[in-house]
């Protein structure tokens, strides 16, 4: 009996002395890594809208146009699986590790309008 | 990496049984059913370990067989002899606990039943928000 | 004379149920005759899914199958197309995923081992698992970027590599986790209350195991010593493992093995994590699948088998998986007969069950 009384005294001094084990979230920010997988960004500059990461995505989520130079991803169907990143010749896509924030309705698709090309100094 | 030798038999519907029977003398447990859908056909598999010893009888049958139960020498069988019926239709007679199609309650009765039909993958922009719709039921 | 009987319907919405099973359960008296169980609420029609997906990108599917068993699937399925292709995956490779494979198991175990307290109603005990699991998963999430969902096995190698550095910090890191789940493991096994509830529940000899089909850690708590590891797939033959086995039948020993399993995880990440050699990550794949193979993995509940199918298309004939819930449902429905009714839970419990996998 005095040892479960020890253990417990040793852990109820050590749980007054450390705090809670909780985050209290989203007033705090959550603990995120490098790595965490957030939302697919693109730089749009250097995009030359070969539509190579249209063809590898597996979820369909993303539309290039390259008559209208425009990059569409659709971020209900994204399954944030790096695909694309990974697919990329120009290594314009990136993987931010921020999460984004919830919704009320659908659909959500983000629209990214490309520059215009530069004539004849485009880099290849 | 070891890549273990799997060994796969074919037998006929008649010589079912008495296999089964004979595997579960000598100490098999039952691994799985499976079924599959080819041409014209279903193949049907029974797998069977022992000592990490992996074997398989594999049944060809027509889309209107019905197939004899194992539940009297497998007791444990039931579960994926009506994942069979209920899935691909094909009839099982004899089993001990006989759900009768309602294990897996789907809105499309018998949804693999059918051989798969094989589409092209980029279709003109316009229809593809409805192909799309109907993939959405599945993928998660 | 002849004493009534009730059917009550238990599930697949109840407080103390964590998995839509549904079981209708005949009593007579507060004591169960038998069991009917009913599962088909969360069926996906995953395995449909083959036909038109690309073999390559069918991993996400395969990987999205159960949540807490996530990268073993996608282990299994990497590994089927691998041996039919005829695929030599480097060796690195093979350690990264074996050191994952065993933190999925952790997590997975020190998941059950809370919802187990909570369901006999220790719920103290139940949030100490859960946060020692946090533990787990923040090495899951900087090293793969998923806490559950990881992402990163792919056919052919792996996604994602592990920094020396990093590991050496991971294996300082097991230490303390292997402390405080020692602490947690002396509460299951010496607690009265905990033994009180679960002695002699849920009984099944081990004969009745291995010929109703119990794998994995309900089969091992009966002494069946069955466990899909010693079959020498990824880097288990050069880890010196040996499966855990318990002999009582009841659910304490499955709770026994469970536990003592977390150690044992441990232990092997340790001991990868010192042999890991240092090469490439991953191979480039050409070619299409030809042919067939049953690709056997060990999840954390038991022994998985994906067969596949394909015949030099880029899109699969079939793909199988059978998970050990499916094969569990049987010793489960014999256990329940002739016990209690507030024992139900408990027993259900004991199977681990993971309905979603089971379905599909």
């Amino acid at each position: 009996m005095g040892k479960i009384t020890f253990t417990m005294a040793k852990r109820i001094l050590k749980s007054l002395a450390s705090g809670p084990a909780t985050l209290r979230y989203p007033h705090e920010p959550a603990k995120r890594y490098d790595a965490s997988r957030g939302h697919i960004e693109i730089k749009i500059e250097d995009c030359i809208f070969c539509g190579l990461c249209s063809k590898n995505c597996p979820a369909d989520a993303i539309e290039v146009s390259k008559d209208d130079r425009t990059w569409e991803i659709d971020r209900f169907r994204c399954i944030i699986c790096n695909s694309c990143v990974e697919a990329c010749p120009k290594d314009c896509l990136s993987t931010s590790n921020v999460y984004l924030e919830p919704v009320f309705s659908g659909p959500l698709k983000d629209k990214t309008i490309g520059t215009e090309p530069e004539p004849e100094t485009k880099e290849e | 990496m070891t890549i273990e030798e799997q060994l796969i038999k074919e037998i006929t519907v008649d010589s079912l049984l008495d296999e089964v029977k004979s595997r579960s003398d000598d100490g098999y447990r039952l691994v799985q059913i499976g079924c599959t859908r080819i041409e014209d056909a279903f193949e049907i598999n029974y797998s069977f370990e022992k000592d990490y010893r992996f074997e398989n009888l594999r049944v060809t049958i027509g889309e209107d067989v019905t197939m004899p139960s194992i539940s009297d020498i497998y007791w444990g069988s039931f579960i994926y002899e009506n994942e069979m019926h209920d899935l691909y239709g094909i009839g099982v007679e004899g089993m001990n606990i006989d759900f009768n199609g309602y294990l897996f309650k789907t809105s499309i009765p018998h949804p693999f039943r059918e051989p798969p039909q094989v589409s092209v993958k980029k279709v003109p922009k316009k229809k593809k928000t409805d192909e799309e719709k109907k993939e959405d039921g599945g993928e998660e | 004379m002849a004493s009534r009987r009730t059917v009550v319907p238990f599930g697949p919405q109840h407080p103390v149920l964590p998995e839509p099973i549904h079981l209708d359960l005949v009593i007579e008296d507060e004591k169960v005759i038998e069991a009917i169980p009913s599962i088909g609420y969360v069926h996906r029609g995953l395995e449909k899914l083959v036909e038109t997906k690309d073999y390559k990108n069918y991993v996400y599917i395969a990987e999205r199958i159960c949540g807490i068993c996530s990268f073993i699937h996608s282990l299994g399925y990497c590994q089927g197309i691998e041996n039919i292709m005829d695929i030599e995956v480097p060796e690195r490779a093979h350690y990264l995923r074996t050191i994952w494979s065993e933190y999925s198991r952790m997590h997975s175990h020190l998941l059950w081992m809370g919802l187990f307290a909570d369901a006999m109603g220790f719920e103290n005990l139940f949030m100490n698992c859960w946060r020692v699991r946090e533990q787990v998963l923040d090495v899951m999430e900087e090293t793969t970027g998923g806490r559950v969902i990881q992402g990163s096995c792919k056919v052919g190698g792996v996604r994602k590599d592990i920094s020396a550095a990093k590991l050496k910090e991971i294996s300082a890191g097991l230490d303390k986790t292997k402390a405080e789940v020692e602490e947690i493991n002396h509460v299951f096994f010496d607690d009265s209350t905990v033994i009180h509830r679960t002695r002699g529940i849920g009984y099944l000899s081990k004969d009745d195991a291995y010929k109703f089909g119990a794998v994995g850690p309900t089969g091992r708590g009966c002494g069946v010593a069955i466990d899909a590891r010693e079959t020498g797939y990824a880097v288990y033959p050069e880890l010196d493992f040996k499966p855990v086995v318990e002999t009582a039948g009841d659910c304490y020993s499955r709770c026994m093995v469970r536990a003592k399993e977390v150690i044992q995880s441990a232990d092997l990440i340790q001991q990868a994590i010192e042999k890991i050699p240092d090469g490439d990550i991953e191979v480039k794949v050409k070619g299409n699948p030809d042919g067939e193979y049953f690709s056997r993995v060990e999840q954390p509940r038991g022994e998985c088998i994906h067969y596949l199918k394909g015949n030099g298309k880029r899109f699969l004939v079939r793909e199988r998986v059978r998970t050990p819930t499916l094969t569990n449902i049987p010793p489960l429905v014999k256990m329940l007969a002739g016990c209690e009714m507030a024992d139900v839970p408990v027993i259900v419990l004991t199977i681990d069950p993971c309905i979603g996998c089971a379905e599909r």
